[in-house]
C-alpha cells in the first residue's frame, strides 16, 4: 500500500519503521507490547448504548508482533492488533479512538474528516481521543508521515462500517432493501417511501460491536465532499484564546515543580556532591538516585534555585570531538552495524570509463541541528498509590513512553497510563520520555504530583539532535548523461540516500560511524541531507554537462516511470509557478531548485536568493514549492505543511548549527541559536498536484527536502561559489 | 527580600504571594492558573510568554513581578468578550494561522499592541514590529495575513 521501496523489506522496529532504510532513528529500540485496556462492558459503561466498531490491522509484520498474554473480549479471544475503533452513541455523539497524537501537523482535524466522510456525520459532532494509553488502541507513535496512510485509512474503514450497520438496522426496522437506503448527515434516509431516521434513533437501548469487514469499499477520493475539502482546525478557538492545555499547563491540586541537576557537558560523571543543604529546606524535595539528582518544590523559581544552590563536582571527559573537526572524526571512526549498509544496481565500473566521459566528485556536509519546538519536554507524574502511575506528557510515542516508566519503576505497563494532551510541536524530537521518567521520579519520592518542564537550554542541550553527517559523491557524465553515481553518506541517516534518476549504475552506501552527540530523528530524518547533496550534485553536473538544470534533471526522469513521472510532474509545475527561464533577474540574485521523493511524497521547491556581496548577507527572496502525495486531504492544511516545513527548512539550510566542544553545548538559547524568524520568511507560492488516483501520503516531512538544495544551487547563481556544507550562511558569507 | 501581594489582571485584583523579583510568567501560570500566556525560552527571545503591561507588549518571562505590580497586566485569557472573540483573535482563526499553535497567544498579544500603535501596518511593518516572536512550525505568512485581516476588521463600522 505503500510507494516506498522500502515497504516491502522486513521491518526491524515498530509500524512504519525499517531499521535498514532508516538506521538514524536511533532513539527508537524497543519493540512494542501490543495491549487492549478496556472491556466491552466497560465501553458501553464508559459511553453508554450504541455501536462499537474494531479496525483489526492486517498487516504481517503487526501480526508478528502481537505476541505476549491474550486478553479476552466478550468470552472470545480479542485479536491484538486492533488500531483504532469507533463509537457512535444513543446520544447522537461519535467518539473515535486512535493512539496518533497531535503535535501541530493537523491530523486532529484530518481525521475527523476522514470520519464524517464516510460516516456521513457533521464533523463538529466528532470528538477524537487521541495518544492515550488507557483508551486508545496500541500505536507505535506518530512519525514517518504515517498518520495519513494508515490511520486515515482505518479510520475511513472503521466509519463506512458503522454506516453500513447503520444501513442494515434501518431496513431491518422498516423491512425493506437496505440498497434502497442512503445514508447522509447523520440519517438514514428512504426516499422512495419519503422516511428518514437519526443514526442515535437506530441505536437507543442497544450494544452492538463488530470488527470491520473484509471488504468493504470506501467512498473513492473524486467523490468525496468532507475530505478534499479545506475544513478549518476542528478546535483552532481553544487555541486562540489560549484555552487550551498543552502538556506544560497541565495542573494538579497540591502539584509540585520538578528540577534536574544536569552535568555540564556529555560524558561527564559525578565525583562529588553535597544535597544537604537543600534537604534541609523546608517544603522542598530532594532526591539523589543513582545517577539522578532532582528537587521538587512548590513553585517553579523554588525548584530552579534549590538546584542551583546545590553544589556538585563533575569530572568531564576530555579530548571530545567539536563541531570544528566533527567530519573528520566521523570518517576516523567508523562502526559496522546490521544489514541496509549499501544498494547497488549494476556497480560503477572500476576500470577507465568511455573515452570523453567526465569524472567528478564532491563532498557535502550537514552540522547537528535542533528541533527547537516552541514547547520543551515537559511531563505531569501522578502516583494514585505505589503501583500506579499517570503521567501527562507531550510525546510523539505515549505507548513507547509508557514502556520507558514500567522499565524504570520495575511496573508492569497495565499499571502506568500516559496521557498526551495536542502538544506545542515535536519534528521528530519527541520520541522519548527522559522528562515523564524524571517528573515521575520526583514524584515517587514527594508523594505529590510533580509537574517538569524542561529549559530552553535543557532541550537545546539533552534531547537529542538531528544526525551530523558526511556525503561523498561521485559520478560519470558522459554526453550529457549520467552513466555512473556513487553516493556515500557517513552518519548522518539512510532516508533519501537511493537516487531517483535514470542512471545505468548506481551504488549508495550508509556507513554507521561514532557520534559525539546524542542524535536521533528529525523531521524527513537524513532525507534532507541526502537531498540536499543529491540536489547540489545534479546542479554541479548540469552546469559541467552545459545543459539548464532543470532539463538536465528531466533528462533523468522518464515520463513513463511510474515513480520519476511524478516527481517529473512535481519539478514541471513549481517551474511553470516560479517562471524559471521566463523571470528576470536582478544583479545579485540568484535562481535553483531542488527536490525528490520520499515517504511517498513528491516535492519540488525553486528558490530566488539575493546576495550582497559586501556584507556577505544572503536572503531567500521567494520560493515555489509543488508537492503531490496522492489524493489531497485537506488542501488548507497541506498549504499550511507545506509553507512552514520549507520555512523551517531555511533554517538549516543557512544558519541553524549546534556548536559544541568537549561535550558542552555552546549555543543552546534562541539569542545565540537562530531559527527563522518573520524577516526569514520569503514569499512562498504553494502548487498542489492532487493525484485522486492514489491514496493520500503524510505530508508532514516531505517538503522540507527541497529547499536546501534550492537556496545552496541559487547562491551558485548568484555569484558561482559552490556551497556544500549545511548551513551555508551562519554568519552570512564572510566567514562561510 | 520584598514580596508582591496583589496583582491586577485582567481587570481584576488577585492575591498572591511572591518575591519581587519572581517571573511574572510563573506568578500568573502556576499561582493564578492563567496558563496561555507561553514559557519558550526564558530569556525574552520567543515572545510566547507576551502580556500587555498598561498596554504595551512585554516578555512576561523576564519581567519581575514587583515591576508589574504597579500596572495593569493583560493576558489572553480577556481578549474574548461575551463569547466574541477579539478581531485578532478571529482573524487568526480565519486565514489558519497556526500549527502547534504554541507560539499563538504571544503572537496575538503582541499583534494586537501593534494594532493599537498602527492601526494599518504594513507587511514589512508588521514583519518588524513582530521578529522577536517565534513560530517554529514556520506560520509567519499566514501571521501576517491574519494580521492584515484583523487590520481590515478594525477599521470597517461596527453593527
Amino acid at each position: 500500500m505503500s510507494e516506498n521501496p522500502a515497504a516491502s523489506r522486513i521491518p526491524e522496529g515498530p509500524e512504519g519503521f525499517d531499521a535498514a532504510m532508516e538506521p538514524e532513528r536511533y532513539e527508537l529500540l524497543a519493540r512494542p507490547a501490543y495491549s487492549f485496556e478496556m472491556q466491552r462492558r466497560d465501553f458501553f459503561k464508559v459511553l453508554g448504548a450504541g455501536i462499537l466498531i474494531f479496525c483489526v490491522a492486517k498487516e504481517a509484520f503487526a501480526l508478528q508482533e502481537s505476541g505476549g498474554g491474550r486478553r479476552q473480549f466478550g468470552g472470545q479471544p480479542l485479536p491484538k492488533e486492533i488500531s483504532a475503533w469507533l463509537h457512535l452513541g444513543e446520544n447522537g455523539m461519535v467518539t473515535t479512538y486512535t493512539g496518533k497524537v497531535e503535535v501541530g501537523q493537523n491530523v486532529r482535524t484530518s481525521l475527523s474528516q476522514a470520519v464524517a466522510e464516510e460516516l456521513r456525520f457533521p464533523i463538529e459532532k466528532i470528538t477524537l481521543v487521541m495518544g492515550d494509553t488507557q483508551l486508545t488502541p496500541y500505536d507505535a507513535g506518530t512519525f514517518g508521515s504515517r498518520t495519513t496512510p494508515t490511520m486515515n485509512l482505518k479510520l475511513r474503514q472503521v466509519s463506512a462500517a458503522a454506516r453500513d450497520a447503520l444501513i442494515e438496522l434501518a431496513a431491518k426496522q422498516w423491512n425493506t432493501d437496505a440498497k434502497d437506503l442512503a445514508a447522509a448527515d447523520g440519517k438514514i434516509t428512504d426516499s422512495r417511501n419519503n422516511r428518514s431516521v437519526e443514526y442515535a434513533e437506530l441505536l437507543k437501548g442497544r450494544q452492538i460491536t463488530q470488527n470491520i469487514p473484509a471488504e468493504d469499499p470506501l467512498i473513492p477520493p473524486a467523490q468525496w465532499t468532507v475530505e478534499g475539502t479545506p475544513v478549518p482546525k476542528v478546535d483552532g478557538r481553544d487555541f486562540v484564546t489560549g484555552k487550551h492545555r498543552y502538556p506544560s499547563d497541565q495542573a494538579l491540586p497540591g502539584m509540585l515543580y520538578g528540577k534536574v541537576l544536569r552535568p555540564p557537558a556529555f560524558g561527564a560523571t559525578l565525583s562529588s556532591v553535597d544535597t544537604r543543604p537543600a534537604e534541609q529546606t523546608a517544603g522542598l524535595v530532594v532526591v539523589h538516585d543513582g545517577d539522578f539528582i532532582g528537587v521538587a518544590a512548590p513553585s517553579t523559581d523554588g525548584a530552579a534555585g534549590a538546584v542551583a544552590g546545590i553544589h556538585a563536582e563533575w569530572k568531564t571527559e576530555p579530548g571530545q570531538p567539536s563541531s570544528e573537526n566533527v567530519f573528520e572524526y566521523l570518517k576516523d571512526n567508523p562502526e559496522p552495524g546490521r544489514g541496509g549498509e549499501q544498494n547497488t544496481e549494476n556497480p560503477p565500473a572500476n576500470e577507465a570509463s568511455a573515452p570523453g566521459a567526465q569524472r567528478m566528485s564532491a563532498t557535502y556536509t550537514v552540522a547537528y541541528i535542533a528541533h527547537a519546538p516552541l514547547e520543551p519536554r515537559a511531563a505531569l507524574a501522578q502516583w494514585t498509590d505505589d503501583n500506579h502511575l499517570t503521567v501527562w506528557t507531550g510525546t510523539q510515542r505515549p505507548f513507547g513512553v509508557r514502556q520507558e516508566l514500567a522499565q524504570a519503576f520495575r511496573l508492569p505497563e497495565d499499571n502506568v497510563r500516559v496521557l498526551m494532551p495536542d502538544t506545542g510541536a515535536a519534528y521528530g524530537g519527541k520520541h522519548t520520555g527522559e522528562c515523564a521518567v524524571e517528573a515521575a521520579r520526583l514524584a515517587k519520592a514527594a508523594k505529590k504530583p510533580v509537574k517538569l518542564v524542561w529549559t530552553r537550554e535543557e532541550e537545546f542541550t539533552w534531547a537529542y539532535f538531528r544526525p551530523v553527517g558526511v556525503i561523498d559523491v561521485r559520478a560519470t557524465l558522459d554526453g550529457g548523461q549520467i552513466t555512473e553515481w556513487e553516493f556515500d553518506n557517513y552518519n548522518s541517516g539512510g532516508a533519501g540516500l537511493e537516487s531517483f534518476y535514470a542512471i545505468p549504475h548506481k551504488t549508495t552506501r550508509f556507513h554507521r560511524t561514532k557520534y559525539p552527540l546524542r542524535q536521533g530523528s528529525y523531521r524527513a530524518l537524513a532525507a534532507t541531507a541526502n537531498h540536499f547533496a543529491r540536489e547540489s550534485f545534479m546542479d554541479e553536473l548540469a552546469h559541467a554537462a552545459k545543459v539548464d538544470p532543470l532539463e538536465f534533471r528531466l533528462n533523468h526522469l522518464h515520463k513513463d516511470d511510474p515513480t520519476q513521472g511524478r516527481l517529473r510532474a512535481v519539478f514541471e509545475a513549481a517551474a511553470e509557478k516560479f517562471g524559471w527561464g521566463k523571470s528576470a533577474k536582478a544583479a545579485g540574485h540568484g535562481f535553483g531548485m531542488g527536490g525528490g521523493f520520499e515517504k511517498a511524497g513528491n516535492v519540488a521547491t525553486f528558490a530566488e536568493v539575493a546576495v550582497d556581496e559586501k556584507s556577505g548577507d544572503v536572503s531567500v527572496v521567494r520560493l515555489a514549492t509543488a508537492f503531490e502525495g496522492g489524493a489531497v486531504v485537506n488542501p488548507d492544511g497541506l498549504r499550511n505543511q507545506l509553507t512552514g516545513a520549507n520555512i523551517m527548512g531555511i533554517g538549516g539550510a543557512l544558519f541553524e548549527h549546534i556548536d559544541f566542544a568537549n561535550g558542552r553545548i555552546l549555543n543552546p538559547r534562541f539569542s545565540k541559536y537562530r531559527v527563522p524568524r518573520f524577516s526569514d520568511a520569503p514569499k512562498i507560492e504553494v502548487v498542489l498536484l492532487d493525484r485522486k488516483d492514489i491514496p493520500p501520503a503524510g505530508a508532514g516531512e516531505s517538503p522540507i527536502m527541497g529547499v536546501a538544495s534550492a537556496i545552496g544551487n541559487a547562491i551558485f547563481d548568484a555569484i558561482g561559489t559552490r556551497l556544500r556544507a549545511m548551513p551555508m550562511a551562519p554568519h552570512g558569507l564572510k566567514k562561510a | 527580600m520584598p514580596r508582591v501581594n496583589q496583582l491586577r489582571v485582567n481587570g481584576k485584583t488577585y492575591t498572591i504571594d511572591a518575591d519581587a523579583t519572581a517571573s511574572l510568567l510563573f506568578v500568573l501560570r502556576d499561582q493564578l492558573g492563567l496558563t496561555g500566556s507561553k514559557y519558550g525560552c526564558g530569556e525574552g527571545q520567543c515572545g510566547a510568554c507576551t502580556v500587555l503591561l498598561n498596554g504595551n507588549p512585554r516578555r512576561s518571562c523576564i519581567t519581575k513581578v514587583g515591576t508589574a505590580a504597579t500596572r495593569e497586566i493583560t493576558t489572553i485569557e480577556s481578549l474574548e468578550k461575551d463569547g466574541k472573540l477579539h478581531p485578532v483573535q478571529q482573524a487568526f482563526l480565519d486565514e489558519g494561522a497556526m500549527q502547534c499553535a504554541y507560539c499563538t497567544s504571544g503572537m496575538i498579544m503582541t499583534a494586537v499592541a501593534l494594532l493599537r500603535a498602527n492601526p494599518r501596518p504594513s507587511e514589512d511593518q508588521i514583519a518588524q514590529y513582530m521578529e522577536g516572536n517565534i513560530c517554529r512550525c514556520g506560520t509567519y505568512p499566514r501571521i501576517i495575513a491574519a494580521v492584515q485581516r484583523a487590520a481590515q476588521a478594525g477599521t470597517e463600522p461596527r453593527a
